[in-house]
């Protein structure tokens, strides 16, 4: 046993999957003692991008610090000069007849567009409405609002913040080198992976639903891997009658294909009654066959072992033969097809779900359910939320990897005609 | 010439004293015997008859021999007559009276009567269980359940010293650290513990190495000596079977084509099949006579 297991850590790929799953499963368990969010409380209205969020009111009121950064005014009218506001300056340039070829839109180009916009912008000339396209009051004021904002960022900025109303109302004046820091203000939130469409921490959201998906895997593993132990084990040591009933059976399921059948219980039974056990349950018991198949088929190949008839012999019972003289040789391939089959429960779910057929969506997250949501809501569409899905994606990747690259490790360690 | 070498056989085996070949096994009761016993196999469409419609009386304290080739059908009769595989046709009557293995309950008991050494000692153990629950079970099945440990250990001390193993130096360890001559000396330790009135030794030397293979063969005799217990001894070494038995069974294809007194089978053999067995045993000092087997092969 000990050398068995040091066997199969051994195995390069084994402890490959191993370890990523292990890092997938600890972060499920650890997560949660960091970060004690409600993983479906919404925090805001539709996608967020990833990144930390600040409150601006409570930043106003947070002390501040004084930070002469270099770059600050640069930075300023980098962030506040839209796309729009520079092409009009290089439009206004041309017109007036000044060499625009080495000029775009683009950040590194700002400073020669800067340079160029305050050599030639002369208000007084911009009055005269002489150009072509800013001939109108509603274009000079515009141009006139613009330059005001170039040239005050230029210069040493303040800011006046009234709060309050009427005799109540206080002002605060906000420096341009006013900073505050982050972990003093009030309310933060840091969004590693943004928001989905209902606003909710996705982050959060995808690690309860893989806790969840896993889960879900794992019940419908063993339910599936105990029903075709048992209908495999019978079946193949008693053999006759009882095995031609399994087996018959056994076809029948195999017959219908077990998707087709997963998805009409599913709609049968409603997205109210559909909790997470009763998925995973219905995945179990439409995925044991080709488990009751193969266990069935090492069965009567070691039925007939001498150890077998030694143990017969010897007046053992059936369920005693079964249990010591069968089971433990066929365990290792038991474990691998448990393996397989929580992999194959975790897709079978995220399959469903994506298909609208998954669990309860106002109870738990799922994997599926995330990748539904984000297909409902137009993430990889309209929104172009790659946060939204390809995490989870990713996640749905990386379990069935580990699980199967693990599967295959034990497969080498087990059968002597895969060893290297 | 042959005739010598066989009576230079006989010489030494009457010097040996579990010969008990002059003795009329046929006035003593029956133990195990069958008539038109049969089993067919069924492989797709492939129909083989593995035992064909044979016949057998086996006396009490008798060491049969059944001889033959592989594939012949030696096992699935062994299989049977161990009740771990129905007969397709025929009957088997066990201590006279018609067998009824229909019950779990029932079958234990004839296993009480019945037991079997196996040719493969490497395949004959659960590899996941310790030698002592082997020797363990045997207590267990004689009803020495309730026995006190220290008493078990005892028995099972005098079991292994019986084939000239030590207890100590087994108990704890798992059957596959053991040598295969080691393995098959514990079969007939649990026979020993067993005592049961038939013992069906399934080619119990054929994995063996020569040295071992003699000791085994001493071990089994001197149990048979000690318990007086019915052997069916199932070989395809026609020389062995000749050495120890009291009576001969030759079967070919499924069926006995000759049977009797191992002086009688041997020495004045009618059916060509048992002559071509004969002539292919190797002996020392003479050119090994390989004629029979294309005489045979053409007829």
């Amino acid at each position: 046993m000990k050398n068995t297991l040091r066997n199969v850590f051994h195995s390069p790929r084994f402890l490959v999957g191993f370890i990523i799953f292990m890092i997938i499963l600890l972060t499920v368990l650890i997560y949660p003692w960091f970060v004690h969010r409600d993983p479906l409380q919404g925090l805001g209205k539709g996608f967020l991008e990833p990144g930390t969020y600040l409150s601006v009111y409570d930043a106003n009121d947070t002390d501040t610090y004084r930070v002469e950064l270099p770059e600050a005014a640069a930075n300023r009218l980098e962030a506040s000069l839209p796309t729009e506001d520079r092409q009009m300056m290089i439009d206004y340039l041309k017109a007036m007849g000044v060499d625009v070829s080495g000029l775009d839109t683009s950040n590194e180009k700002m400073e020669d567009l800067l340079v160029a916009w305050n050599a030639n912008y002369d208000e007084a000339d911009a009055k005269k409405n002489k150009y072509e396209g800013f001939a109108t009051q509603a274009k000079r004021n515009a141009l006139r609002r613009l330059d005001n904002k170039i040239k005050s960022s230029n210069s040493n900025v303040t800011m006046s913040v009234v709060k309050g109303e009427g005799d109540d109302a206080t002002v605060k004046t906000v420096n341009g080198n006013d900073f505050v820091k982050v972990d003093e203000v009030a309310n933060s939130v840091n969004l590693p992976l943004g928001t989905d469409n209902f606003g909710r921490d996705t982050l959060t959201e995808l690690v309860e639903a893989t806790g969840i998906s896993l889960l879900i895997g794992l019940i419908a593993g063993s339910i599936a891997t105990l029903l075709g132990l048992l209908v495999g084990l019978l079946a193949g040591y008693v053999g006759g009658v009882l095995d031609d009933i399994l087996m018959f059976i056994a076809n029948i399921f195999t017959v219908i294909p077990g998707f087709v059948l997963l998805i009409l219980i599913y709609s049968a039974l409603g997205a109210e009654s559909r909790g997470i056990v009763t998925c995973a349950v219905i995945i179990g018991i439409t995925s044991w066959v080709w488990t009751a198949r193969s266990v069935r088929s090492q069965v009567i190949s070691l039925r007939n072992r001498d150890h077998v008839n030694l143990s017969k012999l010897s007046g053992h019972s059936l369920f005693r033969i079964v249990t010591t003289d069968i089971l433990p040789y066929i365990a290792s391939y038991v474990v691998m097809a448990f393996i397989l089959q929580v992999s194959s429960g975790i897709l079978a779910e995220a399959q469903l779900s994506m298909l609208g057929l998954g669990p309860n969506p106002n109870e738990l997250p799922t994997l599926g359910l995330m990748m539904n949501w984000a297909k409902l809501f137009g993430a990889y569409t309209s929104s172009n939320a790659w946060w939204a899905y390809f995490p989870v994606i990713m996640v749905i990747a990386l379990i069935s990897f580990s699980l199967n690259l693990m599967n295959t490790g034990l497969d080498q360690v087990f059968n002597p005609t895969l060893r290297d | 010439m042959k005739t010598d070498e066989i009576k230079t056989a006989e010489d030494t085996r009457e010097s040996v004293s579990f010969g008990t070949r002059d003795k009329d096994f046929s006035k003593e009761p029956l133990c195990l015997s069958g008539r038109g016993v049969t089993r067919v196999f069924h492989t797709g469409k492939v129909t083989t008859v593995a035992v064909d419609h044979v016949d057998f009386d086996f006396h009490k304290g008798e060491l049969i021999s059944i001889v033959g080739e592989s594939g012949s059908g030696k096992t699935t009769l062994s299989k049977m007559l161990l009740g771990l595989l129905e007969p397709t046709d025929g009957e088997i009557m066990f201590q006279g009276k018609p067998r009824d293995i229909s019950t779990g309950a029932k079958k234990r008991e004839y296993w009480k009567g019945i037991q079997a050494i196996f040719q493969d000692p490497f395949s004959s153990y659960n590899v996941f269980h310790k030698i002592d629950s082997v020797l363990l079970d045997c207590i267990n099945m004689r009803g020495g359940g309730n026995l006190p440990k220290e008493k078990k250990i005892e028995m099972m001390t005098e079991a292994c010293s019986f084939v000239n193993l030590k207890f100590a130096e087994l108990t704890n360890k798992y059957p596959f650290e053991l040598s295969g001559g080691q393995m098959q000396r514990l079969m007939i330790a649990r026979i020993f513990l067993l005592k049961p009135n038939i013992l069906l030794a399934d080619e119990p030397t054929s994995m063996i190495d020569a040295c071992s293979r003699a000791t085994i063969l001493d071990m089994l005799l001197k149990l048979r000596d000690e318990t007086g217990m019915t052997v069916i001894f199932i070989t395809h070494d026609i020389g062995l079977a000749y050495y120890i038995s009291d009576s001969v069974y030759i079967m070919e294809h499924g069926r006995f084509v000759e049977s009797g007194k191992p002086d009688k089978v041997m020495l004045e053999p009618e059916a060509p099949y048992t002559k071509r067995l004969i002539s292919d045993v190797p002996k020392i000092h003479e050119p090994w006579d390989l004629s029979t087997v294309d005489l045979l092969q053409d007829a």
